[in-house]
């Protein structure tokens, strides 16, 4: 079973009140990757939001592309060299017909791929016990810190509250 | 939370919460209409094939109508939905979902059809690509074999579409329910949390699904006309076919989103997130598929008609003054004539307005399917193969229970999914940037980052 580590964290009305949370964590000296920023709608215009941006996903999609490529090309190239049928004087491999299934496995792999990246790098499913407010469901915008030895509680709640939490709660969750 | 996204969540939350007396009326109805398809499904199953109208050389009619149609309907969701999300459309975020779940469930009607179509139905993993004693393997030259796999690939793609956006909706329910909603709900939401990496994350796979899906969606209809106009048959094989049926499916997709739209805001009570303007802007895109579907019909019918071949002419004429004649006009009479004249003028271009012209179109658009498949057949090369066709029981009841199923689906769907994607909707009332109201004066410059 994964450790529990404690984690402090406040929850805030507005987006703009995260933000300010965010930047006070940072200047507290807290690494901007140990600040998890959890709410019920993407704020894409807050600088908070930026910092997950990646590529990733359109890469891995475009590698699931290639792959279903091969695989249409194999299946219907090597179906057809395998089992010959002779159909109305078309050649044995036929391209043009053939071009029809590998462009629907290309888009097939590509789909499926990109499912699976966004589930592996979203980290879902989960059931860990992972730092989460059920508030946040209802609008509040969930700012928290793990608290580690190097860090004293006093300066995270400080920010937090400097910030304009509505609220600053401790709790458990796996890492 | 804000009082206006609150209310937003409460309306959207409503029809999953609680429960009516006339939800369990309409599901009843529309279950007994969907017993009654399946009633004749296993009189055809006892009886053999010949229970239906079919008989030579018709032996393609209903079902295969029935399969093309509902293939057609499906691209009112995942297309319309994806093109809107691509083009960044603000009126999309009430219309999505709406749209998507029509392209899932048309889909799964529509492909059911080949296999009632067998005759034999449960030897249907026939089909399947498997090694046998028999050594068969598919066909990749043959436009059935594209079929299968063109209708998984956006059965497979479509469902995922409208899965992948709803997770954050079940994470939401899961926050506000008990007993086992919360166990559904909270597997349904695997775990979401909402995070910045799971909202980049799921908005990067949204976009890509819809670079993806639009293509696929558009192979679709094209493979579907290629059954068609693959045989050198009068009237099929034609190089119009393959944009003439996706410009024919997004038609009477549209026109089944907003009859669809229609029912979920009088009954779910919607009128405060579908406004008029979503019809207004459906109904012009209705205008224009319209006038594009009159386009195309008019080029296909010049052309023939200018190349006077024989066997095309005798299909021609059949259709023009002929016993398919009362058939054809009203099809362009409820394609054409009554949505051009309805959704041309603002004045009319309301919700009723919208309506009556999607009602007349769906209908027009499976006549369409009707007559191209069977007066082709009816009258192929030499006359003394023709013959005619009229449906039986059976057939009709089946074509029945298909508009009962896609009822009954929407309706579970609705009754257990948000049909209106609440954070979309959260999204769209966020303040642009230059309106924003700053509570702090250094956010705008510090805090804030153009998008």
């Amino acid at each position: 079973m994964a450790a529990r580590l404690p984690a402090m964290y406040g929850l805030f009305e507005q987006p703009e009140a995260a933000q300010l949370a965010f930047r006070s964590l940072r200047q507290a000296g807290v690494a901007e990757s140990d600040i998890t920023v959890i709410s019920s709608e993407p704020f894409e215009h807050f600088e908070f939001s930026h910092r997950d941006r990646s590529l990733t996903l359109f890469r891995l999609a475009g590698i699931g592309g290639v792959l279903g490529f091969i695989i249409g090309v194999s299946l219907t190239a090597g179906t057809e060299v395998a089992w010959p049928i002779n159909v109305g004087n078309m050649p044995i491999l036929a391209w043009w017909p053939n071009l029809v299934i590998i462009f629907e496995m290309t888009m097939l792999s590509a789909i499926l791929t990109t499912v699976v990246s966004l589930l592996v790098t979203a980290r879902l499913p989960s059931r860990a016990a992972s730092l989460y407010d059920p508030e946040v469901s209802d609008g509040k915008i969930l700012v928290g810190v793990p608290l580690r030895s190097d860090r004293t509680p006093d300066a995270i709640r400080r920010a937090l509250d400097a910030a304009g939490a509505l609220v600053v709660k401790t709790a458990e969750f796996q890492k | 939370m804000t009082d206006s996204a609150q209310k937003m969540t409460e309306d959207l939350l409503r029809p999953l919460l609680v429960t009516s007396w006339r939800f369990y009326v309409v599901v009843l109805v529309l279950f007994g209409i969907v017993l009654l398809g399946v009633g004749a499904f296993a009189y055809q199953v006892d009886r053999g094939i010949g229970v239906w109208g079919l008989n030579w050389p018709v032996f393609w009619a209903f079902d295969i109508t029935n399969f093309v149609f509902w293939i057609g309907i499906s691209h009112a969701g995942t297309l319309i939905s994806a093109i809107l999300r691509l083009v960044n459309a603000g009126w999309r975020r009430p219309v999505t979902r709406c749209a998507e779940v029509i392209t899932a469930f048309a889909l799964m009607i529509g492909a059911m059809f080949p296999i009632v179509h067998l005759g034999r139905p449960w030897l249907f993993f026939w089909l399947m690509p498997y090694p046998t004693e028999r050594q068969i393997w598919p066909n990749f030259r043959s436009p059935l074999v594209w079929d299968f796999f063109a209708i998984s690939t956006y059965l497979t793609g479509s469902l995922l579409f409208l899965y992948l956006p709803t997770i954050p909706d079940f994470a939401l329910v899961r926050d506000r329910t008990t007993g086992w909603r919360r166990k559904v709900y909270g597997a349904l939401a695997l775990g979401w949390r909402g995070t910045t990496r799971q909202w980049h994350r799921l908005e990067s796979a949204m976009q890509i699904m819809a670079i993806a899906i639009i293509p696929v969606a558009v192979s679709v209809h094209t493979i579907v006309s290629f059954d068609f106009s693959m045989a050198i048959v009068p009237m099929w094989h034609s190089t119009i076919f393959g944009p003439y049926f996706v410009a024919g499916a997004i038609f009477s997709g549209i026109a089944a989103l907003i009859i669809a739209m229609a029912a979920l805001r009088k009954f779910l009570h919607l009128e405060a997130y579908l406004h008029p303007v979503h019809f207004e802007n459906l109904g012009k895109l209705l205008l224009m598929m319209s006038l594009l579907w009159g386009y195309f019909v008019f080029a296909e019918r010049l052309t023939t008609w200018y190349g006077n071949e024989s066997s095309e002419m005798s299909v021609f004429w059949a259709t023009q003054r002929g016993s398919y004649a009362p058939l054809y006009w009203t099809m362009v009479t409820v394609n054409f004539i009554v949505p051009v004249f309805i959704l041309s003028f603002k004045k009319l271009r309301t919700v009723t307005g919208c309506v009556i012209a999607s009602c007349g179109v769906v209908a027009g658009m499976w006549l369409e399917r009707f007559l191209i498949i069977v007066p082709t057949l009816s009258h192929k090369y030499l006359s003394y193969s023709w013959g005619s066709y009229r449906p039986r029981i059976p057939e009709i009841l089946l074509l029945i229970a298909t508009f009962g199923a896609m009822g009954l689906l929407y309706v579970l769907f609705s009754k257990f999914v948000p049909i209106i994607s609440i954070w979309e909707l959260k999204v769209g009332e966020q303040p642009e940037i230059e309106d924003a109201e700053v509570t702090r004066d250094e956010a705008s410059t510090l805090w804030r980052t153009n998008p």
